[in-house]
C-alpha cells in the first residue's frame, strides 16, 4: 500500500485561545519549513490556530452587530501577518477558526493582508454553516429548549461542526480556510482527512486524529504551559513556552513535539494533562466527526520533547450537533478593597458585613483575597466554615448580578462609600460593572444544520 | 506495614477541565508503582466528601490504568458555570490544587517514589 509508506504529516498549532501569545507563529513556522527542507519527500505541513471558547463567539457576534466588518479575531492581524507570507511561499496551509462570527470577513482581512506583503494571492475558503440563524433553525432550537428561550436577548446561536467541510475545502485547493465554529479537534482531522485521503466513516482513524487535535488545541498546555509547579514539576524557560507540533501516521497515530528553539518540555506528564484536559468519560470523548475512546490510551517518550500516543479507539460519530445559544444575562458588578496590618481580616470581615447589610436584596458573594477567595463557593459556605485566621493583608471582594443596570450599580457605590464609611484603614477601591452573557447547549440533528465551504478569494 | 501520610500532590499531579456547570479533574501517578495506591485510596467517595462545601450533584471516577491515572467527574460544582459563577475562579482551574491535598498513606518502601522535597528525618 503507497498509503502506510507516506510521511508523517505535520500540524503545528500556534495559538490555543483568543488573547493567545501571538509570537508562537513564529519559531512554529521556522521549525516547519525546516522539517519540510529535512523531511522525506511529499512531507506536508499545517498551521492551525484555536481561538474560539464558549463566549467568545457571542463576543463576537456583538461587535459584528456594531460594525458589518468586524467579528472575528480581534488578533487576526497580529497572528498571521509575521508569518503569512513564509507560509505561502513554503506550501504550508492554514486551518483556523478565527473567522468566528465573521469568517468572510477574515478573510477579506487575509487578502488584503497577503496584498500587502507583495505575496502572491491565496485561495482562502470560508466554511459556514455553523451559524444558526435562519427562522427554521431558530424553531427547531426552541422546540429543543422549549419555553427556557422565550424573552430570551439571544446573541449568537452557533453548532459546534466538523472536519469535512474543511477538508473539502482543502481538497478544493484551499492554502486558507477560515471557519467559525467548528470543533477544536476538527482544525486537526480537516487536513489529516485531506492529505490522507481518510473516509469520513473511518472512526479508528478519526479518533486518533481527533485526540492529536485534542493534545494540539490548547495551545502551550501540552508543552509546559499551564504546568509548571516550582519544585514539583519545573518547566524550563516558561517565559518562551513552545508551542505544539503532531506527527501525524497514515493510520493516525500521533507523536507530539513542539517548535525548535522555544522553552517548555514535552513529556508523558505533560501529555497525560491536557490529553484529559476537559474530557468527561475517557471511552466517549463526542466531537461532530466520531466518538474517540481513550479508555486504553498510552504515551510514551520517543526521546526529549517527543510523546507517542497510541492505543486511541473510534466509534461512530453522534448522530446530532452539539448547540450553543448565547444570550445577554443582565450585569455582573464587582467590588474590592484592601485592609492590611494588624486586624487587616476582621476588618475585612466586618466591612464584608457592612456590605451585606447595605445590599441587602443583591445576592452577594464575599472573598476575602490573602485569606480564601477561590475556594470559597457563592453561597460562602467555605467562608462561614472559616474563622479568622489573623491574615495581615486582605482584599476583600464583592460580586453579584442583577438584570437591572442600576440595582448592579449600588454595590459599586457602596464598596466606594467604605472609604469613608468602613472599617478603619481600606484603601485601593476598584469596582467594575460588566454585562453578562449566559450560555445554555442542546443538540440538533446533523440534517438540520447544512455545512459548506466556499472558496472566497481570489 | 510502615507507613507515612502526605498531600496526594506528592504522589500524583493533576489538572482540572470544565464544561458548563461540570469539573473534570484529572489524577495521574508521579510512577506506575503508586497507581494502585490512589486507586485504592483516592475513591469517589473521599472526593466527594473533599468537595462537599460545593455540594456536587453526582462524582464519577474513570480508571485508566494505561496512564497511571484516574479522572474524576464533579457536577454542580462550579456555581452554575463561567457564565454563571460569582468566583474570580469561574473555570474552577485551581480546584485539582485542591483535590491534591487529600492525605493519603504511602508504605515505607514505595516512599522513595513520591515527588517534591525529601521529608525531614
Amino acid at each position: 500500500m503507497i498509503s502506510t509508506a507516506r510521511p508523517p504529516l505535520l500540524i503545528g498549532c500556534a495559538a490555543g485561545f483568543s488573547g493567545d501569545r501571538t509570537d508562537a507563529a513564529g519559531p512554529m513556522v521556522d521549525t516547519l519549513i525546516a522539517r519540510l527542507a529535512q523531511g522525506p519527500a511529499g512531507q506536508r505541513a499545517f498551521l492551525i490556530f484555536e481561538t474560539l471558547a464558549e463566549r467568545t463567539l457571542a463576543l463576537a457576534q456583538l461587535r459584528r452587530r456594531a460594525d458589518p466588518e468586524a467579528g472575528y479575531e480581534p488578533l487576526l492581524d497580529d497572528m498571521l501577518r509575521p508569518v503569512l507570507a513564509r507560509c505561502l511561499a513554503h506550501g504550508i496551509r492554514i486551518v483556523s477558526n478565527f473567522g468566528a462570527a465573521n469568517p468572510r470577513a477574515a478573510a477579506r482581512h487575509i487578502a488584503r493582508m497577503a496584498r500587502e506583503l507583495g505575496a502572491p494571492a491565496p485561495h482562502i475558503a470560508v466554511v459556514e454553516g455553523d451559524e444558526l440563524s435562519s427562522l427554521e433553525q431558530r424553531a427547531l432550537l426552541r422546540e429543543q429548549l422549549g419555553e427556557r428561550m422565550d424573552g430570551l436577548a439571544v446573541v449568537s446561536a452557533n453548532a459546534y461542526i466538523g472536519a469535512e467541510p474543511i477538508a473539502a475545502a482543502l481538497d478544493a485547493g484551499a492554502q486558507i480556510v477560515v471557519c467559525g465554529r467548528v470543533a477544536d479537534p476538527s482544525l486537526t482531522v480537516g487536513p489529516a482527512m485531506s492529505h490522507f485521503g481518510w473516509k469520513a466513516d473511518d472512526w479508528t482513524v478519526l479518533a486518533r486524529a481527533t485526540m492529536a487535535g485534542h493534545l494540539l488545541e490548547c495551545g502551550a498546555q501540552v508543552c509546559g504551559g499551564y504546568f509548571a509547579d516550582p519544585g514539583y514539576k519545573d518547566v524550563p524557560g516558561l517565559d518562551r513556552v513552545g508551542f505544539p507540533i503532531a506527527e501525524i501516521e497514515a493510520d493516525g497515530r500521533c507523536t507530539i513535539g513542539k517548535a525548535d528553539g522555544t522553552g517548555g518540555l514535552v513529556t508523558e506528564a505533560t501529555v497525560k494533562e491536557q490529553l484529559l484536559y476537559e474530557v468527561h468519560d475517557p471511552s466517549a470523548y463526542l466531537t461532530p466527526d466520531v466518538v474517540a475512546d481513550i479508555g486504553e490510551a498510552h504515551v510514551a517518550a520517543q526521546g526529549t520533547d517527543r510523546v507517542l500516543l497510541s492505543g486511541v479507539r473510534g466509534h461512530a460519530r453522534p448522530t446530532h450537533y452539539k448547540v450553543n445559544v448565547c444570550y445577554e444575562s443582565g450585569w455582573l458588578a464587582e467590588g474590592e478593597i484592601s485592609y492590611a496590618g494588624a486586624r487587616a481580616e476582621a476588618r475585612a470581615r466586618l466591612a464584608a458585613d457592612v456590605l451585606r447589610s447595605r445590599l441587602a436584596g443583591l445576592a452577594l458573594r464575599v472573598d476575602l483575597i490573602g485569606a480564601l477567595s477561590i475556594f470559597n463557593d457563592d453561597a460562602g459556605h467555605a467562608l462561614a466554615a472559616t474563622p479568622d485566621s489573623g491574615m495581615r493583608d486582605v482584599r476583600l471582594r464583592v460580586a453579584a448580578t442583577h438584570a437591572d443596570r442600576s440595582e448592579a450599580e449600588r454595590l459599586g457605590r457602596e464598596v466606594m462609600a467604605l472609604y469613608t464609611c468602613g472599617p478603619a484603614g481600606g484603601g485601593g477601591v476598584r469596582s467594575t460593572l460588566t454585562p453578562r452573557l449566559n450560555t445554555i447547549s442542546c443538540l440538533l440533528a446533523r440534517e438540520a444544520v447544512p455545512v459548506r465551504f466556499e472558496m472566497v478569494a481570489p | 506495614m510502615n507507613h507515612i501520610t502526605v498531600p496526594l500532590y506528592r504522589a500524583a499531579h493533576g489538572r482540572t477541565g470544565d464544561k458548563g456547570d461540570r469539573s473534570n479533574i484529572s489524577v495521574i501517578a508521579w510512577h506506575p508503582e503508586l497507581f494502585a495506591l490512589l486507586v485504592e485510596q483516592v475513591t469517589r467517595e473521599v472526593v466527594a466528601a473533599q468537595f462537599r462545601h460545593r455540594a456536587p450533584s453526582q462524582v464519577q471516577r474513570f480508571v485508566l490504568p494505561g496512564l497511571q491515572a484516574m479522572n474524576f467527574v464533579l457536577d454542580a460544582v462550579l456555581d452554575g458555570g463561567v457564565n454563571d459563577a460569582l468566583n474570580l475562579d469561574a473555570h474552577g482551574k485551581a480546584l485539582s490544587f485542591w483535590l491534591l491535598e487529600l492525605p493519603i498513606d504511602v508504605p515505607d518502601h514505595l516512599q522513595h517514589l513520591l515527588a517534591g522535597p525529601l521529608p525531614e528525618n
